[in-house]
């Protein structure tokens, strides 16, 4: 499978008043065409880091120090550097090509917006071509079925708004519709754009089922229950088909019940859009729900890198196998993993593990382990291999 | 790094913070020397009574007997200021102090137990607020007589409402956390929650709150006082020296400006006062919230 | 001026009966009504109606047991029932056995004081009840730290110097403070990492062996609930829907939605998906239940009786309680 995100020596850094944090060090990490990744860690591993860093969401004080992020745009047959482009190329592929949904859906949705508003404003940033082409089928076909006098007299009306919209359809960016969308009044001229993104609206609410979606559409955050909520924001990351969905905890905030629901959504996401997907998550049961291949972190570290059968019927990495023993199962003892997690700002020298680990070496706290791949496809980061 | 030391040097670094406290700490140690800055001359009894050098209604110019010059009356006007800073510390701290009582235990009642306790707090701190402020000062102090105690009184009563709603509200919001309940569940008694628990946690903005005050405090007693609603005639306050410069504040139309001494050296002193707790209280509020984000 | 404009039952008829010695799981998801009940049990929240029974002395037990035994409905049965009912206290008696019962916040960065140190935050149940002083309580409040996994070294730090986990190993200490029988812990390790949630789970344990505790846990996570718990009462909007020992309710659910729970709970097993019983649509609003049997507009089983009428908890098989009128 080809890949789709390559990332190489990604450093993350954050530059605190206590000292420094390095939140990511030296990453590498490949998302193919396709597939749904789960990065699985607890507080500190870096995985919410290491989505954020694709999209460059980085907070400050953090900054992203060195390394490689390499996105393969199917569109374009391009390889981008998402590292080296300016902040205008990285909005247009935010939401776009690449789109993220955060863990409380509440927060990722404006109160003072409805559900389909903010939906729609998805479809006119980023797809403004497709809607200008639908405009203009629309004015087309009221020139050749319009009858009558009222339709005489709107034709030169008609006929000025279909060269308008397909202006926009080829974006051209020629000086009327800029014009129009900035002068109050006549910004209204361009509704046909916004009618079509509302019907785009619905069509994408139905996609991640949720129930009678045009009754939901002029709804506002605040009257819809969690899952909903967060439907409706997948609904918004999927707006534009991007080829890469990031998802951070996505479920860790709705009840069981709910989170089930989701997690059949995210499934039949990946069928029928073809899309790679990103899953953060610390639930080592959601992650094999739902994912291909899950890579584990520890301390800003990648541990270890596997398909989903393996990594949970064969761990290799001795953090792997102890997180595993400490998922409560029942009728099974719960092993606990002696230790605390690894300082931040002092982390452990060598392999970031080795205070905790059972099978510790010598070598473990002098130096740091590389990724080798022990099996097919099956990558471990630890001196024991 | 501890709390109080990240305090210290977030009051430190910023520059205006540190003005703030500068300027205040100079005032206070013109208010403790103040027997040594302006001495009072022999036999003068009541300190606080400015000494007065003649009668005539005329200013006289800054001279090397009277440093800043006198006001209307003679009266010396750099006894005056040396000696109204402590009146100035005087009617600041009072006021404030029994404000942040009353308003603390009012404030409190009302936000933790609600209920009609509430209602009726809030509905009494409703008629006191329902008045102009200085409009009800200058009416209490008329009822009881011009003089510094019942300014005091006045502004007491002018000024506590708002803290009974500032502390009730942080009260309100400190109320719901899990930690208040906790410790209602080891089995605290509601003296205890307010006091060690619910209080400490929520009384940061009325610190705040109270250092900008101090200086309004001061200011609103100037301009009773420069209304005649204030300190006897004569006693050493800033409102008083800048009301006996009333009619100075323009001199003869060839020289405008000539007696300039009477009514700003009081002024400046007030400016700068009511500036340094401002100051001092800006920066109070610049450090909480960071400290608050730090966690 | 304010006024009521509905109510919302959060717990609606529930009767439980917790053992000595028992660890009793109560699992349900949000607006169950779980934590409601938890406080209501260590009466941080007084009950609307209905009455608590908290370790009624032989005695008297004997006494009410024999004066029930007798049918007769008399007024002294309904004095000793009321004097001991937990429910009516108020003052001196609710601190008395606030000494006996003790709770556990879900959130341990908000249950602790942040501008009291831990040592501080660990005596004030002694200084409350005034048990013990001056060096005697010091070595307590050492000696419990230390039984929970903290050294004494950070007696004179604050909250927010430490993590998640050792937070709540404070909140525990605190707990056992006074030496209770009876600890009610509300999702103690939502907020905590897989590992950290281990080694809380595991220093439960071995509290509960060492002081002989009566534990009720409320969770939200099955998972939790079946590995530690013996016994596991399931809520759904206000109701216990099932009770019985956790192989039973894992293997053998007998009310629908707890069927529907465990299929829904994800394990890190890959050869065991999410079951095809994906529960559907969503819970409702606590303020305007449904009807009839609360669960029945998503149950598949769903009649006309359900509809229509509560089913209430009723011992099915051996220790094993269920309120649905089509059990599986």
């Amino acid at each position: 499978m080809e890949n789709l995100i390559r990332i190489r020596d990604l450093a993350v850094r954050f530059h605190t008043y206590e000292g420094v944090v390095h939140a990511i060090d030296d990453l590498d990490l490949d998302i193919r065409q396709g597939e749904t990744l789960g990065i699985v860690g607890e507080t500190g591993s870096g995985k919410t880091m290491t989505a954020l860093a694709i999209l460059r969401l980085i907070p400050y004080p953090g900054r992203i120090e060195s390394g490689s992020i390499v996105f393969f745009d199917r569109d374009l047959h391009s390889e981008i550097e998402l590292l080296k482009l300016s902040e205008d190329k990285m909005r247009s592929i935010r939401g776009n090509k690449i789109s993220m949904v955060f863990q409380e859906p509440g927060a990722a949705l404006n109160p003072v917006y409805t559900i389909g508003d903010q939906i729609s404003e998805v479809f006119l940033l980023h797809r403004r071509r497709l809607l200008g082409k639908r405009a203009n089928e629309q004015v087309d076909r009221l020139l050749r079925d319009g009858d009558g006098f009222a339709a005489g007299i709107k034709r030169p009306f008609w006929r000025w708004q279909r060269r308008l919209y397909n202006k926009i359809a080829q974006e051209s960016n020629p000086f009327e519709p800029r014009f129009l969308s900035h002068v109050p009044l006549f910004r209204r001229l361009l509704w046909r754009l916004k009618d079509e993104s509302k019907l785009l609206t619905v069509d994408m609410l139905k996609d991640v089922e949720i129930p009678d979606p045009a009754r939901v559409a002029v709804h506002y955050p605040h009257e819809l229950s969690g899952g909903m909520k967060q439907r409706a924001v997948i609904a918004m990351a999927l707006a534009c088909s991007p080829e890469l969905l990031i998802a951070d905890e996505p479920t860790t905030s709705l009840d069981v019940t709910i989170q089930a629901q989701m997690l059949e959504l995210f499934r039949r996401i990946k069928v029928e859009k073809g899309a790679s997907v990103l899953f953060v998550t610390h639930n080592l049961g959601v992650a094999s729900e739902v994912c291909d291949r899950v890579a584990v972190m520890y301390a800003g570290r990648l541990c270890e890198v596997a398909g989903v059968e393996e990594i949970f019927l064969n761990p290799l990495h001795p953090y792997t196998r102890a997180l595993l023993d400490a998922v409560p199962m029942p009728g099974k003892e719960l092993q606990t993993i002696p230790g605390a997690l690894a300082d931040a700002l002092n982390p452990p020298p060598g392999c970031r593990f080795h205070p905790r680990c059972p099978s510790a070496m010598p070598v473990c706290q002098q130096e740091r382990p590389k990724l080798k791949e022990v099996s097919k496809d099956h990558m471990v980061a630890c001196h024991l291999f | 790094m501890s709390d109080w030391k990240f305090m210290v040097r977030q009051l430190v670094k910023n520059p205006l913070s540190l003005i703030g406290i500068v300027i205040i700490f100079i005032f206070v140690i013109i208010a403790i020397f103040a027997p040594l800055i302006a001495p009072p001359p022999e036999g003068h009894l009541n300190h606080y009574m400015i000494p007065r050098d003649g009668y005539s209604a005329t200013p006289q110019l800054p001279s090397e007997e009277h440093i800043f010059g006198t006001t209307e009356g003679q009266y010396d006007i750099f006894y005056g200021v040396i000696w109204g800073t402590r009146s100035a510390f005087h009617v600041g701290l009072v006021v404030i102090g029994i404000v942040l009582v009353v308003g603390i235990v009012l404030g409190s009642l009302a936000g933790y137990f609600g209920g009609v306790i509430d209602e009726i707090i809030m509905r009494i701190t409703d008629i006191f607020l329902a008045f102009p402020a200085l409009i009800l000062a200058m009416a209490i102090v008329s009822a009881l007589g011009p003089s510094l105690k019942s300014v005091i009184i006045a502004l007491t009563v002018v000024s506590w409402p708002s803290y009974a709603r500032l502390i009730r509200g942080d009260i309100l919001q400190v109320r719901e956390e899990d930690y208040i309940e906790a410790s209602r569940g080891i089995g605290a008694s509601n003296f205890r929650v307010i006091m060690r628990h619910a209080l400490p946690n929520a009384i940061y903005p009325t610190v705040v709150m109270a250092s900008l005050d101090i200086g309004a405090v001061v200011l609103a007693a100037a301009a009773l006082s420069f209304l005649g609603l204030g300190a006897p005639e004569g006693y050493a306050d800033w409102g008083q020296l800048t009301s006996f410069a009333r009619n100075w504040i323009v001199g003869p139309s060839s020289d405008p400006l000539r007696y300039w001494f009477a009514v700003t050296i009081p002024g400046l002193f007030i400016l700068f006062f009511v500036l340094g707790w401002n100051l001092l209280g800006d920066a109070f509020r610049d450090i909480l919230d960071p400290r608050l984000a730090r966690r | 001026m304010r006024r009521p404009v509905g109510a919302v039952k959060a717990v609606d008829g529930v009767s439980l009966a917790i053992k000595r010695g028992q660890w009793l799981g109560l699992v349900g998801e949000s607006g169950c009504g779980k934590t409601t009940l938890a406080k209501t049990a260590v009466r941080l929240l007084k009950p609307t109606s209905g009455h608590i029974y908290f370790d009624i002395p032989d005695e008297v037990k004997a006494e009410i047991e024999e004066l029930e035994s007798l049918g007769k409905n008399s007024v002294k049965l309904t004095s000793l029932l009321k004097e001991n009912d937990l429910a009516t206290f108020s003052g001196s008696r609710v601190r008395l056995f606030r000494r006996r019962a003790q709770l556990v916040h879900q959130d341990p960065f908000t249950s602790l004081d942040p501008r009291m140190k831990i040592k501080n935050i660990v005596a004030e149940p002694l200084t409350i009840h005034r048990v013990l002083s001056g060096q005697a309580r010091e070595t307590a409040v050492k000696e419990l730290l230390s039984t929970v996994g903290l050294s004494a070294g950070q007696l004179n730090r604050y909250p927010h110097q430490f993590s998640g986990g050792q937070r709540q190993r404070i909140a525990i200490a605190r707990a056992l403070a006074t030496k209770p029988d009876f600890i009610v812990f509300d999702e103690p390790t939502s907020a905590l990492d897989v590992s950290v949630q281990a080694q809380i789970l595991n220093l439960l344990k071995e509290l509960k062996s060492e002081f002989g505790l009566t534990y009720l846990y409320i969770t939200h996570e099955l998972l939790i609930a079946e590995s530690v718990c013996d016994h596991i009462a399931v809520m759904y909007l206000g109701k216990v829907v099932e009770m019985a020992k956790p192989e039973e309710i894992f293997h053998k659910p007998l009310h629908p939605y707890s069927q529907s729970l465990v299929a829904s709970t994800p394990v890190p097993d890959p050869t065991r998906r999410v079951g095809r019983i994906v529960l559907p649509g969503e819970v409702p609003s606590p303020a305007n239940p449904p009807p009839g049997c609360t669960f029945h507009p998503r149950c598949s089983r769903a009649s006309q009786e359900c509809r229509e009428l509560e089913p209430s908890l009723e011992l099915v098989s051996n220790d094993h309680y269920v309120a649905c009128f089509h059990p599986l």
